[in-house]
């Protein structure tokens, strides 16, 4: 009898409705809220994804994908038997790891100078002045670095005064990688820094108190307490830059490079975009973004692993 | 703080000052020497003779800037994109950020979405079936192939949705009881509350729109229609004419290039960004460490 009151009570299977009609109309919501983006998404990112075939054929646009004939993995041999690309591989890998190195390392230190400023406003205005230059284009300093480097630019000019030679920075082969690397953390690392600063004000103040009556100077409370608070952060950052080991930096080259230093400067993405869109090589320039799209996924997905393994970190 | 008073703490304390300085003028230098060419004599610039004061002080390059129509439609359009892209990419991150960040038991297909969307994030098919996509379409020269295939940025996504989830579930709960749709739930809760969020990510937008100037290269052929730091690239360094040229013929183009012209310009193209950098700066801390380390 009881059991039977509890399955046919009216009220609460109305309120039970209810609840499950609203929860259906809640999320019919939530779909129409996802359309428009989805629909971006997929027109411009998912249907490019079946561009890739491309790469397995020998493409030719007045017959289209489906009319062109297909060409095996040539386009991937061609690729490796080519000299080019392995220089430019190489000079992919050593622009972006010199960038990645020098760009972890220079906002920790930058981090640890500010971190010592006990002045606020000092402080507040040195941050906003070394992070401006993250939000300039590189059109925008590429002509300024152009200028500076220039054979008869700022920088030369001081060479001189120092009785040293003038160098053309932008069109010797020894010089474009450093100066590439150089100029990226120099726009970067205040942007970098944030990450860093906000890692140190979450260390307990009272470490500090008490290694300062223990007699610690300022320098051994750094090296023992800074040092290992930020620890976990650099770790993270230093993981998540794996992701990055084949992005160079297209605008920055893009802006800076010219052929007299292609020997060193050209990157995968500027390769393909003279090959792809200048030589209309479309095979061979999508062969080519394919192999460094799938490498990328790939160490992208085994950083993000290793940064939640490691450090907790998930973006979702 | 105990702060010992020791002459090496303070000459320590001292020298960090002048570091911090020094790095602090670098960062500058190359923007103060822009402005210092920019209100020089060509002659002046050209013989190497300003660094970081005028010589030779003119403004006459700004005027010959007023009276340049190319510059202005450019830059024109570029305000115009950032307006159109900037609102196009602020709504869908907003509306994309707000189902996301439900629960699976409140919204079922919510995983499903997120795998598709970070798949679109860490794969792409490069930038010739981009290309043919958007040619396709019939977008090229349009202000649209500059506006739509960015619409929706993915990393600010999932920032929003981050933040969306960190927001008290009781003031969901409460609105819900009272009977709010999840639009209104959206409008009249999620979205006061996360105005520094979307302060940090409308920065990012328009900066990021403001900047772009490889899409005006590829995707616009029409000189008259191309946005302003396509303009500029275009303007200074010509490098398809580059290709032959010899060291030589370099540093001759180098010398004829209209320095003092094209250095102004630069600045005015920058005015924008530092007219909104300042009110939509004090929020960037936050959204930043936001986004970079989530516990």
């Amino acid at each position: 009898m009881t059991q039977m009151e509890t399955t046919v009570n009216p009220e609460r299977e109305i309120r039970y409705r209810r609840k499950k009609k609203r929860k259906t109309f809640d999320e019919m919501t939530y779909h129409f809220m996802l359309l428009p983006g989805m629909v971006m998404l997929f027109i411009f990112s998912i249907v490019p994804m079946f561009g890739v075939v491309m790469a397995f054929q020998k493409f030719i646009p007045a017959k289209g994908i489906f009319g062109s004939k297909w060409a095996g993995l040539s386009n991937f041999t061609y690729m490796f038997q080519l000299p080019d690309a392995k220089q430019i591989f190489v000079n992919t890998l050593v622009i972006a790891v010199g960038k990645i190195v020098l760009g972890l390392i220079v906002p920790i230190v930058f981090a640890l100078l500010l971190n010592e400023v006990r002045l606020k406003a000092f402080k507040s205005t040195i941050q906003t002045v070394v992070y401006l230059p993250h939000f300039m284009s590189w059109v925008v300093l590429g002509t300024m670095l152009t200028m500076i480097f220039s054979f008869d630019g700022m920088i030369n000019n001081f060479l001189e005064f120092l009785g040293l030679e003038r160098i053309m920075f932008l069109a010797s082969n020894d010089w474009f990688r450093p100066l590439l690397i150089v100029t990226d953390t120099w726009k970067e690392f205040g942007y970098g820094t944030i990450v860093y600063l906000a890692a140190l004000t979450a260390i307990n103040p009272a470490l500090y108190e008490s290694a300062a009556m223990d007699g610690a100077s300022r320098w051994k409370q750094t090296l023992n307490i800074t040092l290992p608070g930020m620890f976990p952060t650099i770790i993270l950052l230093g993981t998540l830059s794996l992701g990055n080991v084949l992005n160079a930096g297209f605008d920055q080259v893009f802006n800076l490079y010219n052929p007299l230093v292609y020997e060193t400067g050209d990157i995968i993405d500027t390769f393909v975009y003279r090959m792809g869109l200048i030589n209309m090589q479309y095979s061979f320039a999508t062969a080519i973004g394919l192999m460094k799209s799938v490498i990328s996924f790939v160490l992208i997905v085994i950083s993000y692993r290793l940064a939640s393994r490691y450090a907790g970190y998930r973006i979702f | 703080m105990i702060q010992s008073k020791s002459l090496g703490s303070r000459l320590s304390r001292l020298l960090i000052m002048f570091a911090l300085i020094l790095i602090t003028f670098m960062s500058l230098a190359p923007i103060v020497n822009t402005i210092m060419v920019s209100v020089s004599s060509s002659t002046a610039v050209n013989a190497g003779r300003v660094y970081f004061f005028p010589v030779e002080l003119n403004f006459s390059s700004y005027g010959q800037i007023l009276n340049d129509t190319k510059f202005w439609r450019a830059f024109l359009i570029s305000v115009e994109r950032v307006v159109l892209g900037g609102a196009i990419n602020m709504i869908l991150t907003i509306l994309m950020a707000y189902p996301l960040s439900r629960s699976v038991t409140q919204f079922r297909s919510r995983n499903t979405y997120m795998w598709i969307i970070v798949f679109t994030m860490l794969f792409s098919g490069g930038i010739v079936p981009w290309y043919m996509v958007i040619s396709n379409l019939g977008l090229i020269n349009s202000i649209w192939a500059l506006v739509l295939p960015g619409a929706v940025p993915v990393f600010n996504v999932i920032l929003l949705m981050n933040f969306f989830k960190g927001i008290p579930k009781e003031l969901e709960e409460a609105a819900f009881i009272d009977g709010a749709s999840p639009l209104k739930i959206l409008l009249k809760i999620f979205i006061p509350i996360s105005m520094p969020s979307l302060a940090t990510i409308t920065l990012f937008v328009i900066v990021g729109h403001w900047n772009n100037f490889f899409d005006g290269i590829i995707l616009i052929n029409d000189s008259s229609k191309i946005p302003l730091q396509t303009y500029l690239q275009r303007l200074s360094l010509t490098r398809d004419q580059m290709q032959n040229l010899s060291v030589e013929q370099l540093q001759q183009f180098n010398k004829i290039s209209n320095t003092t012209l094209n250095s102004a310009k630069i600045l005015v193209s920058m005015i924008p960004i530092l007219l909104i950098y300042p009110f939509l700066q004090r929020y960037l801390i936050h959204g930043i460490v936001l986004g970079a380390v989530k516990e």
